[in-house]
């Protein structure tokens, strides 16, 4: 007999001889923690939390725990592969091809476009954190026709705080949970500042901070909030408007930072007949050309009732409501009393018919958040001066403090939702102050920021960079995007008059688009991590015909498809060309100050990745792809004067590009100047990867505590942006209570202004939409849609364990969630007959899914839920084609329309907010019933089962993972 | 650590700690729990005494309870006496295992000081879970036990386990009627009383004494 192998000793400590540990990001979200990945032989063994990293201080979740199983993942792509001739797109039939045809094919096809018309050629993002990038390859490219995936994500929720308030949550700002007294979360189950967020939330409550959760589902977050408010979805807007009316009538709002950083006392023009209607009051001094508000507002002053200056510099006290007469006559009344005005019909009464909550909770939350706010204010000894000059002694902060996303953001009525939340957070004087919302660098920008999109067809020329960032910041409707008949440039039809503050452009819509021909068919489509042909579509299965469908030529109706990933996702079946992408283990990448970085509320923070492994088999970074396109294409950022590759690789790339030659201004800000020795600014530094790689992959610049907050008025913070070249102007950012900005698109539309106008056929919503105070509405597809039929709201989540459909790959977080129910509140449930576990229909005016029931009993009666993206086709991202995730687990999506059933403004709207172009995934109604006696107990629809592509690692039928020594 | 049909249908593994997610109440009137469930480490662990090769064991040191798996026959008693069912069986090496409380981790003295704890203490986004020595009356987990309600879970088996839970927190505000009807009120500044008119005639006017 044999002695038996000794097993692995739980004493025995590792044998730090055969170790490494190497720190880096985490990518299984977006949180971007510091990371410690320990290496033995060469092979992950764990990942830790990195404890000297600014954002999760050594903590980690069980997805970042995971990134192991992400990299040896057998969904992995490693080799360039293309498209079997005779196979069909979505057949998975591909052959290996090498990197150099794959360049070859690409350039041929992408020069030519470029010389004849470069809107031909598409590109379109997933979640990717290299918008900066992917951004400039478009621009130098000459394409109008990119974007990421913001506009099907949250962009509601950018464009609505930052045309508000100068900056925006998340990446851009947040809670400062570490002064609040009260915080309210609305609509947000995990997002994607999970882990800061929860490190902060556990600090708030172990100090005695009451946590509020408004949502339909009581999940993630909400689990250890002190009381949980369930809401109707898409009816945000009716309870955030009914507290402003409680807090406004009780006199809840803080009267003097309303005067001194809005314009709530500012006048507005009341003359009907006047091509000023609605537009500020302003005095005739010279007006600064410049994306910053001048500072020539009128307002009525208590003292002398009269209208003067609104001139913070001198003394001043100006009423806040009130309607007056100017000395020509001309009506004006202060925009706060345009607001009181609006907000008189929005009673708590009214809103408890709509959202679901009693008048008398939602009239007690409202005086929660105003008498916390008046009566617990917190004093910082930080002397400040604010931009006109004066000297304050202290920062004040009242301590309430909120948090929303997709909850708001992903209804067509969530551009208001979320301009009603930041009014309700201006009129409780929380913004960039303690306790309150704080901003991130480089936010507060200007209302809005200065970037702007080409403006009409001429700035798209062959061989020529686009003359415009791609995508950009309307100020009015002469910065759109459309040609002389008002019709649009882009693809995706964003900054046109169907959706003119579409700030992050509208991937939902661009497949559609392309392959109806409207508003042109395209030549070649590229798509880097967004798998558009499952749950990054809505519609899912005619997005899926749509990329397969022919023209009576037998050509495809989108003619070429590129797809980038480092995964088998559901869309790389459908490609033409499959570039293999590296995992976030093996690849550089910055979180850049030009992009997303990961500032903190005391200052900017950028941080890197740096390659801990080597590239698996043949893949390479997305971004090596496009450097190397973009100089074989000779596209002038790439190459030099003689058209010669100007940057050896990515890195190479990072550290030596700047935004304008001499600029200083490049994708990292930390360690510039040739030694090191500046950040923000300063010329490229050659050693600035081994100084990121030093320090923990991170900089962090904090800033001196007198700039930390009231940064949209403080004149050292302003200044040292200015300085630094993160602002171009050094100028006070006032909230906009009352929206100028939406007011100059509906005098447009009313046919009251010289400039751009809409078609006849969108004047009626471009008027009703762009309303400058924001309003309640019922979510356009429930405005269109049969409610009796269809009584329910469906919504879906991100669980913790899972990042979208990334991960039910992944042998660990796969155990967590194998496939997903569809939770119905249990009263809902038995009125249908169906019980626990049964299988059930849901089905909306769109299309009909099948699915298991999951009874809830934290969860609105009128909503069912689901997690997102867990069920998978078939055979996808190498999984067995029996398991569980796509014979129980399923896509809500099939049910879920990119359009609008035809209307007034159109037969092909897009399912989107008609302001920002954010796609409407919570808006969709449904009903539910049960299985008839004969189905099948498994998930419909059914797909056939994808085969794995050529160079995919073979799928074990066991893992064994230990991390410790093994016995001796 | 296992993990049969990582990639097919019913994929299991072994786990140390499972959080189990589920509800309390009805609705509105939910709760929402996680509860994780590792090894509790008790005083008197059931486990041990049923082990008939010894392999379950309880350290004197430090009390941790701990598998020697070259002694384990992998026969499943030790699963069944725990209460708690903190024991996974690894179905390949077929031996049972179990959270070690990071022996390995937290007498490593490679590491810095901080770091000596379990991984899942580490881990936790939202430090809900505390490490230390429960027989010292002083430590941060005995004061924190001991003044905000820590309880130890089916104390009726007698198993006195050494990891205790703590109970939830909720904070409530009051208002008071009167915190609404304060003399700073900001409505009084804006002049919403109607204005008098000056030009009409009053008693001034036709008063003479």
């Amino acid at each position: 007999m044999s002695t038996p192998k000794p097993i692995h000793d739980p004493i025995k400590q590792p044998d730090s001889e055969r170790i490494e540990v190497k720190n880096t990001t985490c990518y299984m979200c977006a949180c971007r923690c510091g990371i410690r990945v320990t290496l033995r032989d060469g092979e992950v063994r764990y990942i830790q939390g990195n404890p000297d990293h600014p954002l999760n201080k050594g903590i980690i979740c069980a997805k970042g725990s995971s990134g192991i199983m992400k990299q040896y993942s057998p969904a992995r792509l490693t080799k360039p592969l293309r498209r079997k001739p005779g196979a069909d797109r979505g057949d998975s039939e591909f052959e290996e091809i090498s990197w150099d045809e794959a360049f070859s094919i690409m350039e041929e096809r992408m020069a030519k476009l470029r010389k004849t018309d470069p809107k031909q050629f598409a590109m379109f993002t997933g979640r990717d954190q290299m918008q900066a990038m992917t951004g400039l390859f478009a621009k130098q490219y000459g394409t109008p026709n990119y974007a990421a995936h913001g506009g099907f994500c949250s962009v509601n929720m950018a464009a609505g705080m930052i045309y508000t308030i100068g900056g925006s949550f998340w990446e851009f700002g947040g809670p400062d949970l570490e002064r609040s007294k009260l915080f309210v979360m609305i609509g947000t189950a995990e997002d994607h500042h999970s882990n800061p967020l929860k490190m902060e939330l556990s600090k708030f409550k172990r100090q005695g901070g009451k946590f509020i959760s408004i949502n339909p589902v009581r999940t993630g977050y909400s689990a250890i909030a002190d009381e949980w408010i369930p809401i109707k979805p898409g009816t945000d807007a009716a309870l955030l408007m009914a507290l402003n009316h409680e807090i406004i009538r009780t006199g809840l709002y803080d009267r003097d930072f309303l005067i001194e950083y809005s314009n709530s006392a500012e006048l507005v023009n009341m003359d009907d007949n006047s091509t000023e209607y609605g537009m500020f009051v302003r005095a005739e001094v010279p007006e600064e050309e410049g994306c910053f508000d001048p500072q020539n507002k009128l307002w009525w002053d208590r003292n002398t009732d009269k209208a003067i200056v609104a001139d913070r510099a001198i003394d001043h006290d100006p009423y806040l409501l009130g309607e007056y007469a100017l000395q020509d006559g001309t009506p004006v009344k202060t925009s706060f009393q345009l607001l009181h005005e609006r907000l008189e019909k929005y009673t708590p009464e009214w809103a408890e018919n709509i959202t679901g909550i009693p008048a008398a909770t939602i009239r007690r939350l409202a005086h929660e958040m105003g008498i916390t706010a008046r009566d617990e204010k917190i004093e910082l000894p930080i002397a400040w001066t604010d931009v006109w000059g004066r000297e304050h002694d202290t920062v004040t902060g009242n301590p309430v403090s909120f948090h929303a996303m997709r909850g708001l953001a992903a209804h067509s009525n969530g551009f208001h939702s979320i301009r009603a939340l930041s009014i309700l957070m201006s009129l409780l004087g929380t913004i960039d102050r303690p306790g309150g919302f704080r901003h991130k660098a480089p936010f507060p920008r200007p209302i809005p920021p200065c970037a702007k999109t080409p403006k009409g067809p001429e700035d798209v020329q062959p061989e020529t960079p686009l003359n415009g960032m791609p995508l950009g910041w309307p100020a009015d409707p002469d910065d759109l995007f459309v040609d002389d008949k008002g019709e649009p440039v882009r693809l995706d039809k964003a900054f046109s008059w169907e959706f003119p503050l579409s700030v992050h452009g509208m991937m939902h819509n661009a497949i559609t688009n392309a392959w109806r021909g409207d508003p042109y068919t395209i030549d070649t489509l590229l798509i880097f991590m967004a798998n558009m042909a499952w749950n990054s579509s809505m519609n899912t299965e005619q997005v899926r015909d749509m990329l397969n469908d022919k023209d009576d030529n037998g050509e495809y109706k989108i003619p070429y498809l590129i797809v980038c990933d480092a995964f088998q996702s559901e869309m790389v079946s459908y490609a033409d060309l499959v570039l293999p992408d590296t995992t976030y283990l093996e690849r550089h990448d910055v979180m850049s100050m030009l992009d997303r970085p990961i500032s903190e509320y005391d200052g900017p923070v950028d941080s890197v990745r740096i390659p801990v492994l080597p590239p698996t088999g043949e893949c390479k970074p997305f971004q090596e792809v496009l450097l190397e396109l973009g100089t074989r294409l000779k596209l002038p950022a790439f190459v030099n004067e003689k058209g010669e590759r100007k940057f050896r690789d990515y890195p190479d790339f990072v550290v030596n590009f700047e935004t304008e030659p001499g600029s200083g201004i490049g994708f990292l800000s930390g360690w510039r100047g040739k030694g090191g020795e500046q950040f923000m600014k300063g010329e490229p530094n050659p050693n600035q990867w081994e100084m990121y790689e030093k320090n923990n992959c991170v900089f962090h610049y904090e800033l001196p505590r007198s700039f930390q907050y009231m940064r949209n008025w403080n004149k050292g913070y302003l200044e040292w942006a200015q300085e630094h070249r993160l602002t171009r102007y050094a100028e006070p950012i006032n909230i906009h209570i009352y929206s100028e900005v939406l007011q100059k698109f509906r005098m447009a539309a009313q046919g009251k202004s010289d400039g751009k106008q809409p078609p006849d056929h969108l004047r009626k919503r471009v008027e009703t939409y762009f309303d400058p105070l924001p309003f309640y509405y019922e979510p356009l597809e429930s405005q269109l849609t049969d409610k009796h039929k269809y009584p329910l709201n469906a919504v879906t989540q991100r669980p913790m364990a899972m990042y979208h459909s990334w991960d039910s790959q992944n042998a660990w977080l796969r155990q967590i969630h194998t496939y997903n129910y569809l939770y119905v509140n249990s009263a809902t449930a038995k009125a249908e007959g169906i019980a626990d576990g049964d299988w059930l229909w849901v089905e909306s005016q769109w299309g009909k899914v099948r699915c298991l029931c999951r009874y809830s009993e934290a969860l609105e009666p009128g909503t069912v839920w689901t997690w997102n993206a867990i069920g998978k086709a078939s055979g996808a991202w190498n999984l067995e084609p029996n398991a569980n995730e796509s014979k129980q687990g399923f896509l809500l999506n099939h049910v879920i329309s990119e359009e609008l059933p035809a209307h007034d403004a159109g037969e092909h709207i897009s399912n989107s907010d008609p302001v920002t172009g954010q796609a409407g995934w919570y808006d969709v109604r449904v009903r539910i019933y049960k299985v008839g006696d004969n189905e099948k107990p498994v998930t419909m629809p059914q797909f056939d089962p994808v085969k794995p592509a050529p160079g995919q690692p073979k799928r074990k039928s066991w893992l064994g993972f230990f991390a410790g020594g093994k016995k001796q | 650590m296992s993990d049969d049909n990582p990639y097919g249908k019913d994929p299991t593994g072994t786990f140390f700690n499972r959080v189990q997610s589920f509800e309390i109440g009805d609705y509105p009137n939910t709760e929402l729990v996680h509860f994780p469930k590792s090894c509790l480490h008790c005083e008197e662990p059931p486990c041990v005494p049923v082990c008939p090769t010894g392999a379950s064991y309880k350290r004197e040191e430090d009390g941790i309870v701990l598998v020697d798996y070259d002694k384990c026959i992998g026969c499943k008693y030790c699963s069944w006496a725990c209460p708690y069912g903190a024991r996974e069986l690894d179905e390949h090496q077929k031996v049972m295992k179990k959270c070690t409380l990071c022996v390995d981790r937290i007498y490593d003295e490679a590491l810095p000081e901080a770091e000596r704890k379990p991984a899942c203490v580490l881990a936790c986004p939202t430090n809900a879970r505390l490490f230390g020595d429960v027989h010292d009356s002083e430590s941060e987990v005995s004061v924190t036990i001991r003044e905000s309600g820590g309880y130890q879970l089916m104390p009726e088996w007698g198993t006195q386990p050494a990891n205790h839970y703590l109970p939830r927190r909720k904070t409530k505000i009051k208002i008071h009627e009167d915190e609404l009807i304060r003399a700073d009120n900001p409505l009084k500044k804006e002049g919403l009383k109607p204005k008098t008119v000056v030009d009409e005639a009053t008693l001034d006017d036709v008063t003479s004494w």
